[in-house]
């Protein structure tokens, strides 16, 4: 444990321009989708158009005979899968099902679930031959909700399964004594004695939530090419948040070893938490090695948003016991998470994190994990939490009006500080809750008179835990005084900027003089994926140790050059490297030296780090409700949060900004609408909405810095806090606006019109 | 089957004659048949921005014009933006202000953006999300990438020095 005062940092906490910026305001940077190799055939994908479905038969006879066509696979194909478990990250999945969810097998579970995949010299040639391929189905009945699904008697999307009780979030147990159909499985989160909490309470409240479907909704479409060499050797070039991840999935699906898969990631168009798992990576190999020639594939709009993971749509029930002074004595969830057609909703996290930002000292969460007819569902920053967050924050403004106590009010009265328990049972260390509410009592939004007409602010608190994991980094001494930095994180909005400031200070020279660089797998140990807020906090935990090694090997150097004892050498902050006598060197006088005194200098450093730190957040919004049409306006929104230290102020307002929208969007306008036959109608960007410059005001950031004692900078997580507070906020806004509880998001014009009208 | 066609045209300032599949829109033409990657594809249907550029001056979705419509026009590609080796305004600024995050839609933006300041060199925050509001960005909320279109509109402004 590091205890890192609040002190005058040199780089952390500036604002410097990032080093991948120029190549990316000029169109030079390289995504996935802009590789070409020599001889590349382009891949394309034939998707379900039912939600369920018995493959009856796959003929690709017509599709072979055109000309250009150079291979179609079918799951066939593959390597067999036996039943194994993958780690995934942050969700877990079976082996059998990551494969049949990337090729399906004997049925296809969704709509747009794979079904076939073909290569092709032209990629106008390659669409041609999609409609050759001949799919005879038959149609079975699909289950699309999670009511639907868990009623018994439903038919079950998978026959053999049954619900498994979980022992903690990410650890299976048992088969249940109570098999509900479809449920994969649940989890009972438990502190203190629940009866009794209940028992002691003045108020209860209970109520019911829905949430529909979202995507990610990421600009750039997934994309992959794949060459499978004549010596066995896999090479694919991709869009990813976690190339090793991407090799781990690829050797499992492929029945490879590791060393014979090189993933090398190019730059990534958003990612969100829904670029780690396979989808085309393991169809373009599979066709390169039929082929014998690299095979790109790069998914459609409407493959993106009907092949790829959403998030869950989600059922929750909530209870809460209070005194009348507001006291919180009580807190009881019941969560059911649309899985998709395969396990591994977030729903865990949902239960784990709504009742988090209070302390509360009786609590139960009961999560199912439910299949149903619809794609997988994937992680979407802060996976699971915005649902819950949106039931419990809702009823806490509920309960504050019932209690005629503000709502601000009410939660600082029932804030969790240190040594506070969460429901899993662990205690808070080191949190900056209690500032975030003070920070959002003394905001000048919250201060501020909301005037006008169908106007409301409402408020809302958000909770996750952040992620930690494995990372990777090492760094080289150039004899010009400047580092080379080698990372595993892939940096998808700012981590070279942010990982490179970071050593920049440990070496106590300037941002400048580092030069980072995103290497592939071969190149350097695992790392983690870029997601679960981790990368700035566990890959700058790399970097800084890295650091330290130079800092060590250079006093060596030094003490060597100077014919002196190593022990009388000491690099300070600063840079600069003093012996006895007033002897010193600056960084860039060591390093010219290096070559002549016995060769470079490098750091390495392989760390897991434990340490974490929470994140909580609070934001306020004022909205206007239009009373004809039901349009949300959003008029002006400030999200409050502790960050720990902001390493890049202006990348810690963008992780808050742009979740913050994401938020809006879930809140507003962003929902899957299917039809009663589980087939996607809205799969566009024109028709699954998020929001655009002109949906969303500027958004006002309070950044509370309590540093984190787990890191050397004291960084906490910053990227998916910020999602779960808006569903809450906006709804409760409605409700001051409009006197309309919204309890299923996100709130349309349709639905709410339907609230608003006077029934007749 | 489809039938190739030469296309002369000028992109970025320099004569271009290329061979194109006659089903090519001008996006699949300028990334598939030039190699100009700059222009990024998001949707292929219009409604994300990311592949804007300008089309004889108007601020285009490339993905919605055939190629062969392009044949004796001029194009403007982001590979065009910057003069020699000098970033224009806008550039810089969004470099400075963090305006991209993952940088997908920043060719699109900025392309939109560049046209916004020829039609109108002193925008307000209104007339800017108006014109950016065909660019989807899912990274940033938008926050930073207007503030950086206002500062450049400044920028621009000032007396070179």
């Amino acid at each position: 444990m590091v205890a890192p005062a609040k002190k005058p940092y040199r780089v952390v906490g500036s604002r410097p321009v990032r080093p991948d910026g120029t190549d990316k305001v000029t169109g030079r940077a390289n995504y996935g989708a802009d590789i070409r190799l020599p001889g590349m055939l382009y891949g394309r994908v034939l998707r379900s158009p039912h939600a369920h479905a018995r493959i009856v038969r796959i003929d690709a006879a017509k599709a072979l005979a055109l000309p250009g066509v150079k291979a179609v696979i079918t799951q066939a194909d593959f390597p067999a899968a036996e039943d194994a478990i993958t780690d995934l990250g942050e969700t877990a999945s079976n082996l059998k099902w990551l494969v049949d969810n990337v090729l399906a097998s004997d049925r296809a579970l969704y709509h747009g679930h794979a079904v076939a995949a073909l290569a092709a010299t032209d990629p106008h040639v390659a669409e041609d031959a999609l409609a050759l391929i001949e799919v005879e189905y038959e149609e079975l009945p699909p289950v699309l909700s999670v009511h639907e699904a868990m009623a018994e008697g439903a038919p079950r999307v998978h026959p053999n399964m049954h619900t498994v009780e979980m022992l903690a979030r990410f650890s299976p147990g048992p088969r249940s004594e109570h098999d509900i159909p479809n449920a994969a499985s649940h989890l009972r989160l438990e502190i203190g004695d629940l009866d009794q909490g209940f028992a002691e309470a003045e108020v209860v409240i209970e109520r019911e939530y829905e949430t529909g479907t979202a995507h990610q909704g990421y600009i750039e479409p997934h994309n992959g090419t794949a060459l499978w060499n004549e010596s066995g050797e896999l090479t694919v070039w991709l869009s990813t948040q976690g190339p090793f991840m991407m090799r781990d999935q690829l050797a499992r699906v492929l029945k490879l070893p590791v060393s014979k898969i090189r993933v090398i990631p190019m730059e990534i168009g958003g990612g969100f938490g829904g670029k780690i798992p396979v989808y085309m990576e393991p169809m373009a190999a599979v066709l390169s090695k039929k082929t014998g020639r690299p095979v790109k594939m790069i998914m459609q709009r409407d493959e993106v948003l009907f092949g790829t993971g959403p998030t869950s749509a989600t059922y929750v029930r909530v209870k809460l016991g209070a005194k009348r002074d507001g006291t919180l004595t009580a807190a009881e969830a019941y969560l059911a998470y649309e899985a998709g057609a395969y396990p591994g909703s977030p729903v865990g996290a949902g239960g784990m994190c709504m009742f988090s930002p209070y302390s509360v000292p009786n609590q139960r969460a009961d999560c199912y994990d439910v299949i149903v007819n619809k794609p997988k569902v994937s992680a979407y920053r802060a996976p699971g939490a915005p649902a819950g967050s949106f039931a419990m924050e809702s009823t806490l403004d509920e309960l504050a009006e019932q209690l005629d106590i503000d709502p601000l009010e009410l939660r600082q009265r029932n804030a969790a500080v240190d040594g506070t328990r969460r429901i899993d049972g662990a205690a808070f260390q080191s949190i900056g809750n209690e500032a975030v509410m003070r920070a959002a009592a003394e905001s000048p939004h919250w201060n501020s008179e909301l005037q006008g007409e169908n106007r409301g602010r409402g408020i809302a608190m958000g909770y996750w835990g952040n992620g930690g994991l494995e990372s990777s980094a090492y760094a080289t001494v150039n004899r010009d005084g400047t580092v080379g930095l080698v990372l595993g994180s892939v940096d998808i909005g700012g981590q070279r900027a942010a990982l490179a400031m970071q050593i920049a200070e440990t070496l106590g020279i300037d941002y400048e003089q580092v030069k980072p660089i995103v290497v592939d797998t071969d190149s350097i140990g695992f790392t983690a994926v870029t997601g679960g807020s981790r990368t700035t906090f566990a890959t700058g935990w790399a970097v800084h140790e890295a650091g330290l090694e130079i800092r060590r090997e250079l006093e060596a150097r030094a003490a060597r050059i100077w014919e002196v004892d190593a022990s009388l050498v000491h690099y300070d902050d600063d840079g600069v490297i003093r012996g006895p006598e007033d002897r010193s060197f600056t960084f860039r006088e060591i390093a010219g030296q290096l070559h002549r005194t016995g060769g470079t200098v490098q750091g390495k450093a392989d760390v897991m780090p434990e340490g974490t730190g929470p994140a909580f957040a609070c934001h306020i919004v004022d909205v206007e409700v239009d009373p004809d049409t039901a349009k949300v306006e959003v008029l002006r929104y400030t999200a409050i949060q502790d960050v720990g230290t902001a390493i890049h102020p202006d990348y810690v307002e963008g992780q808050i900004q742009g979740g913050a929208v994401q938020g809006i969007g879930m809140a507003l306008t962003e929902e899957y609408v299917y039809d009663d036959q589980g087939r996607l109608r809205n799969a566009s960007l024109l028709d699954y909405r998020m929001p655009t410059t002109l949906d969303v005001p500027q958004i006002d950031t309070i950044l509370v810095e309590e540093p984190n004692p787990g890191h050397p900078y004291g960084v906490r997580g910053v990227g998916e806090v910020p999602i779960v507070p808006p569903l809450a906020a906006v709804a409760n806004a409605i409700h001051q606006a409009t006197g309309v509880r919204t309890r299923r998001l996100p709130a349309s014009p349709r639905v709410l019109l339907e609230e608003l009208l006077p029934e007749e | 089957m489809s039938s190739r066609i030469i296309i002369s045209t000028e992109i970025n300032g320099e004569p271009a004659e290329f061979l194109s599949d006659e089903r090519d829109s001008l996006l699949e033409a300028l990334r598939d048949r030039l190699g100009l990657m700059g222009t990024k594809e998001g949707c292929n249907n219009g409604n994300c921005g990311a592949c804007a550029v300008l089309l004889d001056g108007r601020l285009v979705n490339a993905c919605l014009v055939m190629a062969a419509e392009v044949e004796g026009s001029q194009v403007t590609t982001v590979e065009g933006l910057a003069e020699q080796d000098r970033l224009i305004p806008v550039q810089e600024t969004f470099l400075e202000r963090g305006a991209l995050q993952c940088g997908i839609c920043t060719p699109g933006f900025l392309v939109a953006a560049h046209a916004l300041l020829q039609e109108h060199p002193r925008p307000t925050e209104e007339q800017v999300r108006y014109w950016l509001a065909g660019n989807l960005c899912r990274c940033t909320g938008y926050d930073k990438i207007i503030t950086a279109v206002l500062d450049a509109a400044e920028r621009a402004d000032a007396p070179s020095g």
